[in-house]
C-alpha cells in the first residue's frame, strides 16, 4: 500500500471543507477502501477519516415518523436494533447475511452502499480489460467468466453487479440517502444510488467528489417484510441473487408489494411491472409466480448466467411467501 | 526433548533482537520526515503520528505511518505476533482482535485510526498461567490442528460467547464463519465455543 496522508475532522462541516479537495478520498470503516489501496483499485493520497464525526452514528425516530440512520452506524448496530428488527426486518436479515461478525463491526451502513464490483476481472491483480478499472479498456466479463454477472441492465461496456445486501433492502423500502457537501447536500433515492452501465459504465454509484452521506432515512415502517439471499455457501459468501421483499396486506391479500432484487444489475432491480400485478393478489396465490416473471421481461443472459433467472423468479417468490408470514 | 519454555524464551530474544535491528533502522529514516514534517503547520493532514494504544491493559506509544495496519503495528512494531497475518483482505478471520470491546480484523483497521482506543489480543486472555476458560476449551476439544487460525478463533470465540450468539450449533457456526480454518476443524470449534457457553450459561 502506497503511503498517504490522514486527517481526522470532528465536524460535519470540517469533514465537508476537507472532502471538497479533489485529491481526498473518505474513510469510514475501512472494509473497503483499504483493500481497493492493496489491490491497487484506488491509491488515495489524502484520507479523511470521518469516523471521528460527531451525530453522524446512531438511529433515531424522528416525529414525522422517519427513522434516520447515521451513516456511520456499524452494520452490526443497525441490524441488531430494536426498532429496525420490528419494523424493517428486510433490512436487518440483509445485513445479518453480509459479510462477517467481525467486518460488520467496523464496516458502516453509509459506507456498504459504495463497495464496489466483486467482478474477477475488476479486482484482479494483473491489468485486464475493465471499463471500472480502465476507462475505454473493455469489458474481460462480457465473453468471459460471467456466470455471477448481470441479467438487466448491462451493456456491452459493463456486465458486472452491484453486490450490496442492504443497498438492495434499502430500495425496495424507499429508503433515502442524505448527502451533504459544500454546496449543501442531497437527498438520492436508494433506487437511482447506483449508476447502471447505459448511464456511465466507469462509475458505480452517483456520489460526488466532495459528497459526503450522513444519514440514510427511511420512510413508513415495513413489519411484512423479508430478505432472501442465495448463495454458494450458507455463509459468509456473497450472493448468486437475494430479493428484499415489502408487503402491505389486508388479511391474506397484498395491497402493496415492493419487490428489490440484489445481484442481478449494478443496481438494486426494482421489479416494477410485478409490484403493480401482486396488489389484489392472495399471497398463496398460483398466480404470484406469473406476476414475477412478467417483472422479468427485460432479463437478459449472458453465456454463462442463464441459470440466474429462474433462480432469480423462484427466490422473489420464496420472499414474498416469507414477507407475508412475518 | 527441548524444554518449550526455554524454547519459547530464546525464541522471543531472538525475534527481539531481529525486530530492534528493524526498529532502528526505520527509526533512522524516519527521522528526516520526523524534522521536517510533509504537512504543513497548519494543514489538517499528516504523514506520520505518535499514536497510543491500550494493548492488554499496557498503554503503549508507537510513531506510525497512516498506511500502518493495526494488524502490522500489533507484530512488527510491538511485537505482539499471537495476532496472526494471513490472507490481509479481511476474508480469513487471523488477525482477529477486540477494538474497544469488539471483536474486528486487524488487517482492516489503520493503527492511526485506532489511536486512544483499547485493544484486546490472544496475549491478554490468559491470567499469568491460567489459560483463559476459551483458550483451555480449545485444548480439550482438539479445535486445532495447524494452529494458524487459532488465534483468532479463539478471540472471535470469546466475542461470540459474550455476545450471546451461542444458542445453537448453527447459530455458532453462522457467527463464526468469519473465521476460516482450512484444518477444517469446525465441528471441534463449534463444541469448544459450545462448552464455554454452556459453563457461562
Amino acid at each position: 500500500m502506497k503511503n498517504f496522508s490522514y486527517a481526522r475532522p470532528t465536524s460535519i462541516h470540517q469533514a465537508i471543507e476537507l472532502a471538497a479537495t479533489s485529491d481526498v478520498t473518505i474513510l469510514a470503516g475501512g472494509t473497503e477502501l483499504l483493500n481497493w489501496a492493496r489491490i491497487g483499485i484506488a491509491e488515495p493520497s489524502k484520507l479523511v477519516d470521518i469516523t471521528g464525526v460527531e451525530g453522524l452514528e446512531g438511529i433515531e425516530e424522528l416525529p414525522n415518523g422517519v427513522v434516520r440512520i447515521g451513516a456511520l452506524t456499524k452494520l452490526n448496530d443497525v441490524a441488531l436494533h430494536p426498532v429496525i428488527r420490528k419494523s424493517y426486518p428486510v433490512l436487518s436479515t440483509s445485513i445479518l447475511k453480509a459479510a462477517s461478525a467481525q467486518i460488520r463491526n467496523l464496516a458502516t451502513i453509509g459506507g456498504n452502499p459504495l463497495q464496489r464490483v466483486r467482478c474477477p476481472y475488476f479486482r484482479a491483480d494483473e491489468p485486464t480489460p475493465c471499463n471500472k478499472r480502465t476507462p475505454r479498456s473493455g469489458c474481460a466479463a462480457l465473453h468471459g467468466l460471467n456466470e455471477k454477472h448481470a441479467i438487466f441492465g448491462w451493456t456491452e461496456d459493463c456486465v458486472a453487479v452491484q453486490p450490496s445486501d442492504p443497498a438492495a433492502a434499502l430500495a425496495a423500502l424507499d429508503a433515502v440517502f442524505v448527502t451533504q457537501s459544500r454546496q449543501g447536500g442531497r437527498r438520492i433515492p436508494a433506487t437511482t444510488f447506483h449508476t447502471l452501465p447505459s448511464e456511465n459504465p466507469t462509475a458505480h454509484n452517483v456520489l460526488q467528489q466532495g459528497e459526503v452521506i450522513a444519514w440514510i432515512e427511511l420512510g413508513e415502517a415495513a413489519p411484512k417484510s423479508a430478505y432472501l439471499k442465495i448463495r454458494e455457501r450458507e455463509s459468509y459468501e456473497f450472493a448468486t441473487v437475494s430479493a428484499a421483499v415489502a408487503l402491505e396486506m389486508e388479511g391474506p391479500v397484498i395491497h402493496r408489494a415492493r419487490i428489490a432484487l440484489g445481484s442481478v444489475a449494478m443496481r438494486p432491480w426494482r421489479l416494477v411491472e410485478t409490484e403493480g400485478r401482486l396488489a389484489g393478489l392472495r399471497s398463496d396465490s398460483p398466480e404470484i409466480m406469473l406476476a414475477v416473471k412478467a417483472g422479468f421481461a427485460d432479463a437478459k443472459p449472458l453465456a454463462m448466467n442463464r441459470y440466474k433467472i429462474q433462480l432469480a423468479q423462484n427466490t422473489a417468490v420464496r420472499a414474498i411467501e416469507m414477507a407475508a408470514q412475518a | 526433548m527441548d524444554d518449550p519454555q526455554k524454547t519459547r524464551k530464546e525464541f522471543s530474544r531472538r525475534t527481539l533482537l531481529k525486530g530492534g535491528a528493524i526498529a532502528a533502522v526505520s527509526g533512522l529514516s524516519g527521522m528526516s520526515e520526523a524534522i521536517a514534517p510533509a504537512a504543513a503547520a497548519d494543514s489538517p493532514f499528516v504523514s506520520h503520528a505518535n499514536i497510543t494504544l491500550v494493548i492488554n491493559g499496557v498503554s503503549r506509544r508507537v510513531e506510525v505511518e497512516p498506511r500502518s495496519t493495526l494488524l502490522d503495528v500489533l507484530r512488527e512494531r510491538l511485537y505482539l505476533t499471537g495476532t496472526k497475518k494471513g490472507c490481509n483482505r479481511g476474508e480469513c478471520g487471523a488477525c482477529t482482535i477486540h477494538l474497544d470491546g469488539r471483536r474486528v480484523n486487524g488487517c482492516l483497521v489503520l493503527a492511526i485510526a485506532a489511536d486512544g482506543k483499547k485493544i484486546e489480543t490472544i496475549e491478554g486472555l490468559a491470567n499469568g498461567d491460567q489459560l483463559h476458560p476459551m483458550q483451555q476449551a480449545f485444548i480439550d476439544q482438539d479445535a486445532f490442528q495447524c494452529g494458524y487460525c487459532t488465534s483468532g478463533q479463539i478471540m472471535s470465540a470469546v466475542a461470540c460467547v459474550a455476545e450471546g450468539h451461542t444458542g445453537s450449533n448453527s447459530e455458532i457456526r453462522e457467527w463464526m464463519s468469519g473465521n476460516i480454518c482450512r484444518c477444517s476443524a469446525y465441528p471441534q470449534i463449534v463444541a469448544a465455543v459450545n462448552a464455554v457457553a454452556k459453563r457461562n450459561a
